[in-house]
């Protein structure tokens, strides 16, 4: 190629697609379920496992999940972290994020940890550690999405 | 009747951020044409391929094995891509094998590139691997998903962010003597504990970069070797597990392999050890290409692979215990996936590595007196992982 051409470097786009997932039965159950403050989790009573998120099957007793069971609104944090920067996400940080095992399941799910002071960064782990005993509040007019509810720290 | 499987040749571009002088098919095309030539091959030596191509997002063109079926000059050979996500170079190099040691194809080139930074929007590509129904709406990407891992880990361990610095600062060393890499330089553990925090633990220099670049490998039976090869590698041994899709079924006290330690690597190593005849790793094996995004996932591996226990990595760490010269096992004498990720080809560079350390072709960070080398690969959120052994001698000789 000719050395005194500039190539143009790129061809710019944009691309925005739209979905609609299909929640399907089970987790269209939770998500009601999210409307009446209650956190369902489905149970297997051959394996006798509590799952959350809920699922269809148990895959450990090769069952279907044949109950549902309210979870409890409080738990123990099992991992934790908080995010500073380099996420463009729906909330702006900083944010504490932590998988938390609830009263009565086997699984921890993940949810935002609020009203935790995260100015100082580590004394907010310290705060977060795996362990800590965590309670479950609601937004005011819960819309059937995860986020209808958060962790607070039980004291 | 099986097969040996060798390793005939290899081939890496440099990677870095952006190579605007190319296309991504003609990446690809470098990494296939660089590898042939560099044993004389020409393409109708090669009777198959498998392509190396994970997330199509970042480079936004979708399922762009097809867009290079002419560039790696795969018109008229059968032709299969591969993708479990960031294990997709381990699992690649594991599919050749078994095409090679089923007798079914006599050579099989491994080829393939990443872009990532032709979107700025990296994480929210990470995001989409999420459920979208309980998980994608937190800040869920792979560092997020890790840092939460990896903060358990270290306060059952006692790990400080100190501890796990000096690696950063050993592989970024490591990295200087590599021409292929893409961080590196002789840094501190002050300024890893200086970088910006990200998400704890995880400060920017415990992160990879994005990395653009192609890879290539092509393996061939015995036959195969006797014509192109005078000193192949041969691949001994080959692990491969998966795991769930949820994180709090994996970090809970009923997991079936805990995530926290990677207990999953166990599993892929054992396979792999079995069939290579390895008992005592840390005697037989002298290079440990272990595949580390973060600064936490390596030595996780390593002792899941039976090279130290459980928890004790970055305590041998500090002892330099993991060093290039001097050190019991040579960790990421390239620098590892820490300090390039070319996410599509990461676990491919990997092998490359692990294969050049055992034919003696590393250059400048060769490592003395290689007999038997490691590569593993982790995709997803440490739900795919690939352990692949490396050795002088073929399958048979142990």
């Amino acid at each position: 190629m000719s050395k005194n051409l500039t190539p143009q470097s790129v061809i710019t786009e944009e691309v925005t697609l739209r979905y609609d997932y299909a929640l399907g039965e089970v987790a269209g159950t939770f998500m009601d379920g999210l409307k009446q403050r209650k956190i369902l989790a489905t149970r297997c009573s051959k394996s006798g496992m509590v799952y959350l998120p809920p699922r269809a099957f148990c895959e450990r007793s090769f069952e279907k999940c044949d109950g549902w069971i309210e979870a409890g609104h409080e738990g123990v944090i099992e991992a934790s972290t908080v995010v500073l920067r380099g996420f463009e996400g729906s909330r702006p940080p900083p944010i504490a994020v932590a998988f938390v095992r609830l009263d009565g399941v086997h699984s921890a799910i993940a949810n935002y940890v609020e009203g935790l002071d995260l100015s100082d960064t580590e004394r907010a782990m310290d705060r977060l550690a795996p362990g800590t005993r965590v309670r479950v509040q609601f937004v005011p007019e819960p819309q059937g999405r995860v986020t209808d509810f958060y962790f607070v720290l039980a004291q | 009747m099986t097969e040996q499987v060798a390793v005939l040749s290899t081939w890496q571009s440099e990677f870095k951020l952006r190579h605007p002088s190319m296309t991504y098919v003609e990446q690809a095309q470098e990494a296939a044409a660089g590898c042939m030539a560099k044993v004389s091959m020409c393409p109708d030596d090669i009777d198959a391929i498998v392509y190396s191509l994970a997330p199509t997002a970042f480079m936004g063109v979708a399922d762009a094995d097809r867009w290079a079926i002419d560039h790696i000059f795969g018109a008229g050979k059968p032709m299969l891509r591969v993708h479990t996500g960031g294990a997709t170079g381990g699992s690649v190099v594991q599919a050749a094998h078994a095409l090679v040691r089923s007798g079914m194809y006599r050579t099989v080139m491994i080829v393939g590139a990443e872009r990532i930074s032709e979107t700025p929007d990296a994480q929210k590509v990470l995001n989409q691997i999420f459920d979208p129904f309980y998980e994608k709406d937190m800040p869920l990407q792979t560092i997020t998903a890790v840092a939460l891992m990896a903060n358990t880990y270290m306060r059952r361990h006692g790990i400080t962010q100190e501890d796990v610095a000096r690696l950063v600062v050993r592989q970024r060393r490591n990295a200087l003597l590599n021409p292929h890499a893409h961080l590196k330089g002789n840094i501190t553990v002050d300024d890893v504990m200086a970088s910006p925090m990200i998400a704890y633990p995880f400060k920017l220099f415990d992160i990879c970069p994005r990395s653009s670049g192609g890879a290539a490998m092509i393996v061939g039976n015995m036959d195969a070797a006797r014509q192109w090869q005078t000193r192949p590698a041969f691949i001994t041994g080959v692990g491969a597990v998966s795991d769930s899709n949820w994180i709090g079924d994996r970090i809970v006290p009923s997991a079936e392999y805990d995530f926290i330690d990677w207990k999953l690597m166990r599993v892929a190593g054992r396979a792999a050890f079995e069939r290579a005849g390895i008992t005592d790793p840390i005697h037989q094996v002298q290079v440990a290409e272990v595949y580390d995004a973060f600064s936490i996932q390596g030595l996780t591996q390593l002792e899941q692979l039976g090279f130290c226990a459980s928890g004790t990595g970055f305590l041998l760490e500090g002892e330099g215990a993991w060093e290039m010269d001097g050190g019991q096992v040579a960790v990421c004498p390239s620098g590892g996936t820490l300090c390039t990720n070319p996410i599509a080809v990461a676990g491919l560079v990997r092998a490359i590595e692990a294969a050049n350390q055992v034919m003696g072709t590393a250059g400048g960070h060769q490592v003395k007196n290689v007999r038997r080398s490691l590569a593993t690969a982790v995709g997803g959120i440490a739900q795919f992982l690939t352990c692949s052994v490396f050795s002088h001698e073929p399958y048979e000789a142990h």
